[in-house]
């Protein structure tokens, strides 16, 4: 077109031996620190696979699986939850149709998890095998129904709604249902519980901290006094406090005939908990908003709840993802202290398993190494999912 | 179109506007000048209630501006505004900042009032921006998006507070283009604006402002030939020196 595209662009970023030479390579005490660390990287690696392969004993985990996952729920009614993951994997695939990116990677893993589980090497029923084999193919059903007119964003949305009255009626029972029996939530236990603490936390903390971070700033005295009275209180009692009176204090105040169970009763002070602290995270993204976007938003004639919502909610969310992120991943490692209200979780359930036998007490290892990998799994997924979405969002920032 | 009888402002004890009046006819084009500090964009934005006023009237369109909130909205419905630091929204891609008001102000349906948002861009010249995002465009781009924005809701007047001086003098041009046709498209508008090419030419009147009022006000031939007061006098030599 003109003069200059004629001049060629630099040479093309240099491959993998150059990036070696380059980085690894370049003067001699460069070399030496690269054999130093490659001898170290050796060792060490040899040494944690061996013990993972041959010295570590892991009976205690593969025959508590059961356990793992659920804890105490009824062995019967156990094909229920695997039901529940399986409606979740359907709309992972239906998801990852329309939405693509992360969720499809997600979509990925539970696919894989499922085959992982079809294949392991250990004795596991053939219903639980039969359940690997299915969370792959409901998956791929997931993506081609994605691919009709049902793979609308619209619809998976709706989806997505249902399957949390599907999950719960499932997990929990419905009345008058007789192949649905009600399961108490005491029962609940093991990652099922972990994971369901975690889940409804981050989902009902992220709303009311919104709130409560707008309520801090509204010019309402009244309103403002709360939100700031309700933020400040929390934060300045532990979680475990704040269990602590949810599971005790809170019947006294309740009629008699109300009785919120246990489970429900931990999760609403998790998120009780989270939600102060979300708010404010939420509050530094909304003090970084200019206010010359809040005069063109007015200007263009939008009212207060609109400018909110349009203009300066969006870009503060955005501001602070890792933030918010980062509390979630606290939030999910805080279920632990379920145990304070008689909690069974994953945490609890290994302790259980290491103590059910004289033999496995000297396990103790080789559980809490598992344990440890099951929350580095979800807490990774969670900080890789932040990434991908600030990168998304990332476009047409200043 | 805007009638503002003696305008008091006060900023706690610092009295900002020392009571202004004016009076702008419709299709007017009013530029106003000054030192800085002396009152111009606390002025201007009083008029559409960015900043409140305390003593006197202001009526815009035969609506008084008072506490009433539905006032103050049906005031803003008509009065486009331009800032000195665009204030894009940055989140959203340049047809979404156009088309946003009309959408949810003016309640039309998106189609339609992406497609206005898309006649408007053409108007001010950047059709082919439409889906990058306000980050990836020149200072001058972006302020006629901001312009283009403004529009949208099809305002009576247009508000632009020293529109062009964030900008590097190559895109001063482009947005004082968009200015001028304007002006002569019949908008009523003032501008605050040390552009006295632009006053020249396009301006109907020009009042110079200091220390929170009107200190004279005249065409612009008069104006630059014959200043009535000394501090116009200073002022005008100071500006047109460099
Ligand atoms: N929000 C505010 N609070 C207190 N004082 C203010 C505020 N906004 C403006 N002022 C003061 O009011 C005076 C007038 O400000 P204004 O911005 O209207 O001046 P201006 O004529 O537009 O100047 P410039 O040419 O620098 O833009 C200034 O002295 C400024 O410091
Ligand atoms: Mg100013």
């Amino acid at each position: 077109m003109n003069a200059t595209s004629a001049i060629r662009r630099p040479p093309a970023p240099p491959g993998a031996v150059r990036w070696i030479k380059k980085n690894l390579l370049s003067t001699w005490y460069n070399v030496l620190l690269t054999l130093v660390a490659l001898i170290f990287v050796f060792f060490v690696s040899r040494g944690v696979l061996r013990w993972v392969f041959f010295t570590a004993n892991w009976t205690p985990i593969t025959s508590s699986l059961k356990l793992f996952a659920v804890g105490q729920f009824p062995p019967d009614q156990v094909w229920r939850v695997g039901t529940a993951v399986l409606l979740v994997s359907f709309f992972f695939g239906l998801s990852w149709r329309v939405w693509g990116g992360t969720v499809g990677t997600f979509a990925l893993a539970l696919a894989v998890g499922g085959a992982a589980v079809a294949v392991l090497p250990f004795e596991l029923s053939s219903g639980v095998r039969l359940w690997g084999v299915a969370n792959p193919l409901l998956v791929g059903v997931g993506y081609l129904v994605g691919r009709t007119s049902l793979g609308k964003p619209r619809w998976a949305a709706l989806g997505w709604a249902l399957s949390f009255g599907g999950t719960t009626a499932l997990l929990t029972g419905v009345r008058g249902v007789s192949w649905l029996p009600r399961v108490e939530t005491g029962l609940w236990g093991g990652l099922l519980l972990t994971f369901l603490l975690a889940l409804v936390g981050i989902v009902a903390s992220f709303p009311i901290g919104v709130l409560l971070a707008l309520g801090r700033r509204s010019s309402l005295p009244v309103l403002k006094l709360f939100c700031t009275l309700f933020i400040e209180i929390v934060r300045g009692v532990p979680l475990v406090t704040i269990l602590f009176m949810f599971s005790v204090i809170l019947p006294l105040f309740l009629p008699e005939d109300v009785r919120v169970d246990r489970v429900l009763r931990a999760m609403m002070g998790m998120t009780l908990f989270a939600a102060a602290y979300m708010a404010e995270n939420i509050r530094g993204g909304l003090q970084a908003i200019p206010s010359g976007q809040i005069e063109a938003a007015k200007a263009v004639g939008l009212n207060g709840l609109q400018t909110t919502v349009l203009i300066v909610l969006p870009q503060a969310l955005r501001m602070v993802i890792p933030a918010i992120v980062g509390q979630f991943i606290a939030l999910f490692m805080d279920t632990t202290l379920a145990v304070i209200v008689g909690l069974v979780e994953l945490l609890q359930i290994g302790r259980a398993v290491i103590q059910s036998n004289p033999e496995w007490l000297m396990l103790d290892m080789e559980v809490y190494l598992f344990i440890g990998a099951v929350f580095w799994v979800f807490t990774y997924a969670m900080s890789y999912a932040s990434q991908r979405l600030e990168q998304t969002l990332g476009v047409g920032r200043r | 179109m805007i009638i503002c009888r003696n305008v008091h402002k006060w900023f706690d004890d610092f009295h900002v506007l020392r009571g202004v009046t004016m009076t702008i006819k419709r299709q007017e084009v009013i530029v106003i000048c000054g030192p800085s500090g002396s009152g111009k964009s606390t002025f201007i934005r009083t008029i559409n209630r960015l900043e409140e006023h305390q003593e006197g009237e202001i009526i815009v369109d035969g609506i008084e501006l008072s506490h009433d909130i539905r006032n103050i909205e049906a005031i803003r419905r008509e009065v486009g505004m331009v800032f000195q630091q665009f204030n894009l929204f940055p989140h959203l891609t340049v047809l979404q900042n156009v088309a946003l008001a009309p959408i949810w102000v003016r309640k039309w349906p998106k189609a339609r009032a992406e497609e206005v948002a898309g006649q408007l861009l053409e108007r001010v010249g950047i059709p082919e921006q439409a889906h990058k995002y306000p980050g990836q465009l020149s200072g001058g781009q972006q302020q006629r998006v901001a312009i283009a924005r403004a529009l949208a809701m099809q305002p009576k007047i247009m508000l632009f507070d020293e529109p062009t001086s964030a900008l590097d003098p190559e895109m001063i041009k482009e947005v004082l283009d968009v200015m001028r046709e304007l002006a002569r498209s019949g908008m009523t508008m003032i501008v605050v604006t040390h552009e006295m090419g632009f006053a020249r030419e396009a301006a109907d009147r020009i009042a110079f402002f200091d220390q929170g009022n009107i200190v004279e006000q005249n065409t612009p031939a008069e104006f630059f030939a014959h200043p009535k007061e000394d501090r116009t006098r200073l002022f005008l030599s100071q500006i047109l020196s460099h």
